[in-house]
């Protein structure tokens, strides 16, 4: 879904706060910093961690503030939202 | 530490559960019969406030209080007590009381002062459960059913000296009832027992009238003072005006399944009996069955248990002979006892569900629809914990009443959010699954094997608008949704103990780390 | 996922129902499938704001990716040809194989050309088998309705067309009624025309969720008329559609009657059918078989 590499160059938002959503918040950063708030957090925390590395990874994103706060969106849903985020950030559609 | 029937770890001293009908009544070592009292004619019952109540009954540390909670979100009472007996210096108290609501938050403040230092209830939810969640109260709260609150007390296991008893309307010698003045709330089913069976008994009132009462839940002979107050509760919290059918399309199909369910296990038919919640699909539920019951000209016996308007008009209309209510949801309800009173009956807490009597009404009930936070491979049902471990429900009338009834159907959404309401292993077990026949979700119903009926139902219920699948394959499926939760880290203290309702444990709640 | 047996064929399936669901809501998405609708129509096009197309796009295409559908039908409604959002979603979409596209406003047979020709394209670049990808043309504009005829004979591709009530009203400049004297030219023109090309027709949605009596109505004159289907806005709609499509029982004694003596004549190897002494033709017999295969999906019939 996402064609490499992605930049975050700009501060962008996806999703929202509607139960099963999650509002995902990228800004430039010179490091990768991924926090993590989520009404699921005890079960599910770990697993968002790592779907959250693995987008990133697939658009070979090296830096950003990541942000996401979750009220417990399934796994398709977090994707989708981080690939809106991401591709924002980029300076919309490639 | 001993492993139960259903697998649960239970801590010494508390007797691990072996199973639904397994534990025979015992009296308690030290057993004290209720005091039993010496009014002289003219004798005064009414006292000017609780202040006087405290001192007059001779109540001090150490002791042990009830309430009722027949005023739900709405209650004043527990909390105006609880400030007269902190204010009064007394400590280490044990409360009993039917249940908690969010209404009594503030009794947090004497949990943290040591005012009180024990606490039973069936509910245990909102500020009072993260507190005790997190480990602060040092002794394990005991949840228990509706049913086991009545056996415990009945039996002695737990003494009460003084009952605080919120009245809606009580005459100058201390007739009772529940169903008439501005903080009407219907049945006194869990208050019935305290009246009986406490050494003293205080009524709480805001509506004191002139000796008779017309209306009599609980007698003269039970209660000892009367003290009357500007308002016992909150009326917009006490009663809703009418328990309202959802509409979120989720919980409907959830309860058109369900009443197909009812329909294809053979149980609905003349003369049957009924019982189901108050929210989401449970009631949902009772609207689909009428439909089937009116166009198939059946009517049943009776329905109990939490009774609202929905299931008082059903009655009226001819489709119960009986209404059986333990505690009343909606002013429909209230209205329904207080004005039909041999069809809409008024119960008591042991008639409804003590186990340990000649028969209660639960043990002739045919079909109950139960609600879950979650459920395992095993049936056993969650009702009291959250997915993150932190308790926010109650026991209530659900193990109860999956015991007694003959078909026992779970109704949930598969899943809720992220949450598998379907899942491996549950956080807290209140219901053992050898008691639950069946579970019925929007996307798939599975069948007990271990269930009584479970030949019949496997083969009934194949063609529903919902796949017939295993319990597993229903897991599997909430699964491929959300993915399989991690297990929550608990501590080593117990801060709950989940009493079946014959007095084993069937589980306990620890601290969440 | 979308997971078809390799004999699966969209223009054989049944579509009584086709529920909207707007594509930039996952507790609604992930739960569209539990009201038993034959099939569900993502939206990406009307129910989503300009700056949520892209947002929209991504979660439906994810869904297509990672959620069970199972047996219920799924289409896409992508954004029109006029539109910018057209050809990123088609590049979204196809290559997850949806049972069908759903297409807005289409107003002639060069629209239909033109998007045989850039999904070709899409098809090609992501080695799919060209041609794959079924659409449905939406008509919604007076000269849509018009072009009726020839949009339905435009492709290959095209499997079923439907009539698009509230934008067709607002092109008309009159408003939508409970009793839809308004819709029956139009309703009755794309049923013909679909006919005549040898494709479906669904109907438009109703669109007064607490008027059942008006909806069973609607449902009722659809089926009628000749139309598969009808699109739905709401779930509570799918009992009234379902019972406004279900066959009448006398019809259904009758098409078992033919199909019967049908059956019988192929058996003895005759090429008339015939039913009280009547003759039977061809395309009755079909419709019978038809109607048959309906009522099963009803119970009506083993």
């Amino acid at each position: 879904m996402v064609k490499t590499p992605m930049k975050i160059q700009k501060k962008a938002q996806a999703g929202s706060l509607e139960s099963s959503d999650v509002l995902i918040t990228v800004a430039p950063s010179d490091k990768l910093t991924i926090e993590i708030t989520s009404i699921v957090m005890n079960q599910f925390g770990e697993i968002i961690r790592e779907v959250v590395q693995e987008v990133l990874n697939d658009a070979e994103i090296t830096c950003g503030e990541i942000i996401i706060n979750d009220r417990g969106a399934l796994e398709y849903a977090l994707r989708a939202r981080l690939t809106t985020a991401i591709k924002r950030a980029n300076g919309g559609e490639e | 530490m001993t492993l139960n029937k259903v697998g649960r770890e239970i801590p010494k001293p508390f007797e691990p559960y072996k199973g639904p009908f397994t534990r025979p009544p015992v009296y308690p070592k030290g057993y004290k019969p209720k005091m039993l009292r010496f009014k002289q004619p003219g004798m005064e019952k009414i006292l000017p406030s609780i202040k006087d109540a405290i001192s007059k009954t001779g109540l001090s540390s150490g002791m042990t209080v009830s309430f009722h909670h027949h005023l739900r979100n709405g209650d004043a009472v527990l909390n105006m007590v609880m400030e007269q007996i902190a204010a009064a210096g007394l400590k280490d108290m044990t409360v009993i009381s039917s249940s908690l609501t969010t209404a009594h938050d503030p009794l947090l403040e004497h949990m943290q002062s040591g005012v009180v230092t024990k606490i039973h209830s069936s509910g245990l939810r909102s500020a009072i459960g993260n507190y005790v969640s997190k480990g602060h109260f040092e002794e394990p709260v005991i949840i228990r059913s509706h049913g086991g609150r009545a056996r415990c007390i009945e039996c002695g296991d737990v003494h009460i000296d003084v009952a605080f008893l919120a009245s809606p309307t009580c005459d100058t010698y201390g007739n009772v009832n529940g169903c008439m003045g501005p903080s009407a709330c219907g049945s006194l089913g869990y208050a019935i027992i305290d009246a009986l069976y406490a050494d003293q008994v205080v009524a709480v009132t805001d509506n004191l009238i002139p000796y008779p009462n017309p209306r009599i839940s609980i007698g003269q002979k039970d209660v000892d003072f009367i003290v009357e107050v500007d308002s016992i509760g909150d009326p917009t919290k006490i009663a809703s005006g009418s328990t309202r059918i959802t509409t979120n399309p989720k919980d409907l199909i959830i309860a058109q399944v369900t009443a197909d369910v009812i329909e294809q296990s053979g149980f609905m038919k003349n003369g049957m009996s009924f019982q189901t919640g108050t929210g989401g699909s449970s009631l949902a539920v009772a609207k689909y069955l009428r439909d089937k019951m009116i166009a198939q000209d059946i009517k049943g016996s009776f329905a109990s248990g939490g009774i609202t308007g929905y299931l008082a008009s059903m009655a009226k209309e001819g489709l119960f002979e009986t209404l059986f209510d333990v505690q009343t949801f909606d002013l429909g309800g209230v209205a329904s006892l207080r004005e039909n009173p041999l069809l809409h009956r008024e119960m008591c807490a042991s008639t409804y569900a003590n186990p340990h009597n000649s028969g209660c009404v639960v043990n002739n009930l045919d079909v109950m629809i139960l609600s879950a936070l979650e459920i395992d491979t095993n049936f056993n049902v969650n009702v009291i914990t959250g997915s993150n471990g932190v308790p926010r429900g109650a026991s209530g009338g659900h193990s109860d009443t999956a015991a007694g009834s003959k078909l026992g159907i779970v109704v949930c959404p598969l899943f809720r959010g992220r949450n598998p309401t379907v899942k491996e292993r549950v956080e807290t077990i209140v219901t053992p699954g050898e008691t639950v026949d069946v579970v019925v979700t929007e996307r798939g119903l599975a069948v007990n094997p271990e269930s009584k009926h479970s030949g019949e139902l496997q083969s009934n219920l194949k063609n529903l608008k919902v796949p017939l699948l295993s319990i597993e394959e229903l897991k599997n499926k909430a699964y491929g949704y959300t993915g399989k939760p991690h297990e929550i880290r608990f501590g080593e203290k117990t801060v709950a103990v989940i009493e079946y309702r014959d007095g084993s444990a069937i589980d306990v709640i620890r601290n969440v780390k | 996922m979308v997971k078809r047996s390799k004999d699966f064929d969209v223009t054989k399936a049944l579509r009584r129902t086709l529920l909207y669901v707007p594509g930039n809501n996952p507790a609604v998405l992930q739960d569209c499938i539990i009201y038993g609708c034959d099939c569900v129509v993502l939206d990406l096009e009307d129910a989503i704001s300009i700056d949520e197309k892209d947002a929209a796009r991504h979660l439906v295409a994810a869904a297509l990716k990672h959620i069970d559908f199972e047996e219920t039908l799924i289409s896409i409604r992508i954004n029109g040809t006029d539109t910018q959002y057209f050809d990123e979603d088609i590049e979204a979409i196809v290559p997850l194989k949806p049972d069908f596209i759903r297409i807005p406003k289409i107003n002639c047979k060069e629209d239909v050309h033109y998007i045989d020709q850039r999904l070709s394209e899409v098809e090609k670049k992501h080695d799919l088998p060209i041609g794959i990808t079924k659409i449905e043309p939406m008509l919604e504009t007076a000269k849509g309705i018009r072009n009726a005829f020839e949009i339905a004979e435009a492709s290959p591709r095209v499997f079923s067309m439907s009539v698009g009530g509230e934008d067709l009203t607002a092109d008309l400049g009159i408003k939508r009624t409970s009793t839809e004297e308004e819709m029956s030219f139009a309703r009755s023109r794309v049923v013909f025309a679909a006919k005549a090309a040898g494709i479906q027709a669904i109907d438009t949605i109703f669109g007064d969720i607490n008027d059942e009596e008006g909806l069973l109505c609607s449902s009722r004159n659809a089926y009628m008329m000749g139309f598969s289907g009808k699109a739905l806005i709401n779930p509570r709609q799918v009992e009234g559609i379902h019972k406004g499509f279900m066959p009448d029982v006398e019809d259904l004694e009758k098409a078992k009657r033919i199909v019967d003596a049908f059956n019988e004549a192929q058996r003895k190897g005759l090429g008339v059918v015939a039913v009280n002494g009547r003759m039977v033709d061809a395309p009755v017999v079909k419709r019978s078989l038809d109607l048959l295969k309906l009522a099963k999906s009803y119970g009506m019939v083993n």
